[in-house]
């Protein structure tokens, strides 16, 4: 009963949160990632993310199939945005049940780390200083540690 | 060919089509692309590729048809 998804709408938390959870669960954890205002001490205005999407479905859909066997949970449900964001908009949103709220943490913060470190998705930052520019970020298959966000 | 995003910018196109020799591999691509020079030269040495939507090394054998896409850094999330 996973679900995943790449999308170019708004994500409502609440809808992805649905998707999870079950009478044998004790623990339902929802993980939301939002646009913020600064990067880098830099004022953002904006931001467009763009994705090779047809690659980008099958790499969560591996890491959330990692996360199954890892952490003994199926029942998880991970959205990725793209296109143009404005501040406060969700740009992804991770829902996992499980019986016990370990497992939930866990598969929650693994589908985070690697969407950051492998998802082929990419970030432009747009200042309000007129700049744009995009976002430094993880080359995949390399050990290096990214800055966390 | 795909490229994406900073890759999309610097090469100044998304979208190419190449005729390799056959048995040609991720890197003599890679080379190919080098030899060109001018925009080409933003794809560094060791550029992540992935083949038909896999992440792929530089020894993996191309093949007729294939879509192989470069990589920038990601920073999705």
């Amino acid at each position: 009963m996973s679900f995943v998804a790449i999308v170019r709408q708004p994500i409502n938390p609440s809808d992805i949160l649905e998707r999870v959870g079950s009478e044998e669960d004790g623990a339902n954890i929802l993980f939301v990632g939002v646009v913020r205002n600064h990067n880098d001490g830099f004022p953002v205005k904006g931001v467009r993310y763009e994705a090779y999407e047809k690659m980008a479905k099958s790499v969560l859909e591996e890491i959330v199939m990692e996360a199954r066997s890892q952490y003994g949970t199926d029942r998880i449900a991970t959205v990725h945005r793209i296109g143009d964001l404005v501040i406060g908009d969700v740009s992804v949103a991770i829902a996992v049940s499980s019986h016990h709220r370990e497992q939930s943490f866990l598969a929650s913060r693994y589908i985070m780390e690697e969407i950051k470190k492998r998802l082929p998705v990419w970030k432009k930052e747009y200042y309000l200083d007129g700049r744009e520019d995009w976002t430094q970020g993880a080359t995949p298959g390399s050990p290096q540690l990214t800055e966390p966000e | 060919m795909l490229f994406f995003a900073s890759y999309r910018e610097a090469v100044g196109l998304g979208r190419m089509n190449v005729r390799l020799p056959i048995e040609a591999k991720v890197s003599d691509l890679i080379s190919e692309l080098h030899s060109k020079g001018e925009n080409f030269t933003c794809l560094p040495d060791s550029v992540v590729v992935a083949v038909n939507h896999v992440y792929s090394e530089p020894a993996t054998m191309l093949n007729d048809g294939d879509e192989v896409a470069f990589i920038p850094p990601v920073a999705g999330g």
